[in-house]
């Protein structure tokens, strides 16, 4: 029936969201998603590339026009375990993935019209599949009698832990929280990525035989070295992530009501601390907050902040197009009623006797000459300091490699900005048999370029785990 | 899950709790912490590693309640378990032979400095053991720590056992009567923290603190327990949470503990079926 149609005459599908005006008073996801006939009519725009764009500009390269083509034929089941093959975790990067940079950016529609909704398409087709339970099971390699242990339970080191466990080896995840995910639990709001999503991966995990041993601080329980030596661990993967906060090193930065968005952002999602006191973590509820950066982080930290019944601003140095957050991400800001002060930057907190924030002293910025980034670099322009008056602010402005591990693990080679060093074709380490990858390695990154190295690294565990070395690493 | 293998009031409203924790009694060293989640809702909230057994795989913490999270975890006995226990973590006390070594202990600080006097006194340190408390009903582990220490001095404020003062009165006396202490150790309220330091600073002598600020993760994660020592900013979970008395900013921690207090008391209030009793009156 496609053929009957013209797919330029269909317009990119809408995802049927939540008004603004509701969404902002509650926690519940914004866009519904598609539905299957929106699903399918959106396939249909698909020109079916004889030399797909779109998979090259995949980090993992999904082999998109086959999975869009079983959306066409309504085969919803078929399409997602296609995706499945490349992607563990579609019903996340569905939803998370700057896709504008990636597949959809590589669309040919998008030259001239609006590129194919690809993302959406990968949501819904993982979506269909877990609503209806139809999740299956793979089939396992026979046990391999190997042990491997990977540290985190972000996207890195679940992309790890369920490609080994098929490979036929045994599985054993420790985690520092009390629920696997990393930044997918902990970070990236309810309202963005449900976290009934992320337990449902982990449990697929578990059925698979992963095992999960939370609240187990590597580094502090037992380091590398005893993994590997003491407790018997044929291999170790560290996917550590980026998880130490950086601050502005300001004037009353210490001041209470200033918080890193990790803080803030952890006691909303990990803790439920937006469900007090049904949940005993409270929540931080303030009227007037600044939100200092232009990421993702920050978006999720100012929207989160309005939900919480905050009158919020965000302050980014640089211009609107030097935002580094997701589109999407930024329109769904300023649709709920986050306020932009853009080209200008943060000079000092104010606080009163009791060390309680009262204001934020700024500075407007100019764009100057291009920087070695190649964007305009913005300059403080004399004389233009201002006060917002506010009672709270929250850092988004960037997180560093967490160092617990590498402060354990002195052969462990570490670059001078803190990320583990670990050859790009196989991510091994300094230190045989011991592999990383995601945000420790890449610093602050995405969801799918932490799963895609993962994705490296167990092809090069799997090998060493047989052969007892990794394939020509070419290094 | 982890057990709870015994309770026990050992002063009104501060309980003895020891937990089946196997992973983390082979690890705990002096001055490390746990942080404890009593059931999927919970806050994390830390405290300090008392006392562990390797062999028998248990962990002992002194919980003093105070509020809504340290209640509900009171409240379970033995048998019953919490969901969640991580640790040990924080840098361990540096243990050698420093000559004498004084402990100052309020409140939870009681339990806290067990495990360090033992490990001084096992170091070959000469080890002085100073408790202080509002009145005598509040002394406890006394038959422990006197086990523990060279010397052991009980104060209360009231005069109702030992000297009457504080615990710093005592160390003050000390130093200033020419006494040699190589090293001071204060575990307790901020308040008799800050006081040791100020205390001990004429006689130049080192002095660390427990600084317990509030915390999240516990794993350098989240930066809510910073702390400015020496004009840095420092995370006591991962860097402390011990440091030199003599270089922290007290009023910053001081006014950052209290930072949800709005908050807690209407946690307070909401689940109050019991009506609070009172300790000494601080907070630890
Ligand atoms: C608020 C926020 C929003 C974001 N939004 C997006 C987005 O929209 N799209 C996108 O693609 N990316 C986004 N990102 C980035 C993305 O989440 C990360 O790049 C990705 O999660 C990195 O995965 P990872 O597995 O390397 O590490 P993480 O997800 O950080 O996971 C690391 C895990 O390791 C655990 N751990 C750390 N140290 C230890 C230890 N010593 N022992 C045991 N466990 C340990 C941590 O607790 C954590 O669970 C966002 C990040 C944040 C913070
Ligand atoms: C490293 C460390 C070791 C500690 N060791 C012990 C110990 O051995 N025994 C003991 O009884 N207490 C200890 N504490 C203090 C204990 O964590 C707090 O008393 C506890 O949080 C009280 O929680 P609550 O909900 O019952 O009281 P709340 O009603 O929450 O508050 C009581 C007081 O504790 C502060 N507080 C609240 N939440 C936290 C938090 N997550 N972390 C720190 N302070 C907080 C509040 O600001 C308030 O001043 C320690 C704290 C730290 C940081
Ligand atoms: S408690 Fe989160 S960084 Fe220390």
């Amino acid at each position: 029936m496609s053929q009957a149609i013209d797919k330029k005459s269909i317009p990119r599908q809408p995802m049927p969201e939540q008004e603004p005006e509701d969404r902002v008073r509650n926690f519940d996801e914004v866009p519904y998603g598609f539905t299957a006939e929106l699903a399918k009519l959106e396939a249909l725009r698909c020109i079916m590339c004889k030399n797909p764009k779109c998979v090259a500009a995949c980090p993992v390269n999904i082999d998109i026009p086959a999975f869009v083509a079983l959306i066409q034929a309504g085969k919803f089941l078929e399409a997602a375990r296609k995706i499945k093959q490349d992607n563990a975790l579609p019903a996340v990067c569905g939803r998370v993935c700057p896709q504008e940079e990636q597949c959809e950016g590589a669309c040919v529609i998008g030259l001239k019209h609006q590129p194919v909704a690809i993302g959406r398409l990968e949501r819904f087709a993982a979506d269909y599949e877990r609503h209806r339970a139809a999740v299956t099971i793979p089939e396992l390699a026979p046990p391999t009698g190997k042990r491997v242990a990977v540290v985190g339970a972000g996207p890195a080191g679940l992309t790890v832990a369920g490609d080994l466990v098929l490979k036929g080896h045994q599985v054993t995840v420790f985690e520092a929280l009390q629920e696997p995910g990393g930044v997918l639990m902990y970070g990236i709001p309810e309202f963005r990525l449900p976290k009934e999503i992320v337990r449902a991966e982990v449990d697929y995990l578990r059925k698979l035989g992963v095992q999960f041993v939370m609240d187990y601080v590597v580094g502090r329980n037992s380091t590398i070295r005893e993994l590997l030596d003491e407790e018997g661990y044929h291999a170790v993967f560290i996917g550590t992530g980026a998880g130490l906060p950086s601050f502005m090193e300001m004037p009353g930065e210490n001041l209470i009501g200033v918080y890193s968005a990790n803080e803030y952002l952890t006691r909303a999602n990990l803790m439920k601390a937006y469900l007090f006191p049904e949940y005993d973590t409270p929540p931080i509820r303030r009227r007037r907050v600044a939100v200092i950066g232009g990421g993702n982080v920050a978006m999720d930290s100012a929207r989160t902040a309005l939900r919480l019944g905050g009158d919020v601003t965000i302050v980014y140095r640089r211009a609107r197009e030097q935002m580094p957050a997701r589109v999407e991400e930024v329109h769904h800001a300023e649709q709920e009623g986050v306020k932009f002060r853009l080209l200008t930057n943060p000079t000092r907190v104010l606080g009163d006797r009791r060390h309680r924030v009262t204001g934020m002293e700024c500075i407007e910025m100019e764009l100057g000459e291009p920087d070695e980034s190649g964007r305009r670099r913005p300059v403080p322009k004399k004389g233009s300091e201002f006060v917002i008056e506010l009672d709270t602010v929250i850092v988004a402005i960037g997180n560093k490699p967490n160092p617990l591990v590498p402060r354990t693990t002195p052969e462990l080679q570490v670059s001078k900005w803190g990320t583990v060093v670990a050859d790009p074709k196989t991510m091994q380490t300094s230190i045989p048999g011991v592999f990383a990858g995601g945000d420790i390695v890449s610093g602050a990154a995405t969801v799918i370029l932490a799963m895609g190295q993962g994705r490296i690294a167990a092809r090069s565990m799997d090998t060493y785990l047989r052969n007892g070395a990794v394939a020509e690493s070419g290094s | 899950m982890f057990e709870i293998v015994r309770k026990q009031e050992v002063a009104p409203n501060v309980h003895e709790t020891v937990l089946r924790a196997p992973a983390i009694a082979k690890k705990a060293r002096p001055g490390q912490f746990v942080i404890v989640m009593v059931d999927e809702k919970s806050e994390r909230v830390p405290y300090t590693l008392c006392d562990w057994d390797r062999q028998a795989g248990t962990i002992t913490l002194v919980v003093q309640e105070v509020g809504q999270s340290s209640r509900k975890l009171v409240l379970l006995q033995a048998g019953d378990e919490v969901a969640h226990l991580v640790g040990p973590l924080g840098v361990p006390l540096e243990i050698e032979r420093f000559g004498t070594v004084a402990l100052a202990a309020g409140c939870y600080g009681l339990g806290a400095v067990l495990g360090i006097a033992r490990a001084m006194k096992a170091a070959g340190n000469r080890v002085v053991t100073v408790v202080e408390a509002d009145s005598h009903y509040l002394h406890y582990f006394r038959a422990e720590l006197q086990a523990a220490s060279d010397e052991m001095i009980q104060t209360t404020i009231d005069g109702s056992n030992g000297t009457k003062g504080h615990a710093l009165d005592v160390i003050k006396r000390k130093l200033a009567g020419g006494e040699q202490l190589d090293r001071v150790i204060a575990v307790g309220c901020l308040f008799m923290m800050m006081l040791a330091g100020e205390a001990t600073k004429p006689f130049g002598v080192k002095t660390l603190v427990a600084l317990n600020p509030i915390m999240l993760d516990g794993t350098g994660m989240c930066g809510a327990c910073r702390v400015s020592v020496g004009g840095q900013t420092q995370f006591a979970c991962v860097d402390g949470p011990f440091f030199d008395a003599h270089e922290v900013d007290w009023e910053e921690i001081r006014d950052r503990r209290v930072a949800y207090s709005d908050e807690e008391i209407q946690a307070v209030a909401r689940s109050a079926p019991v009506e609070r009793r009172r300790g000494h009156g601080c907070v630890p």
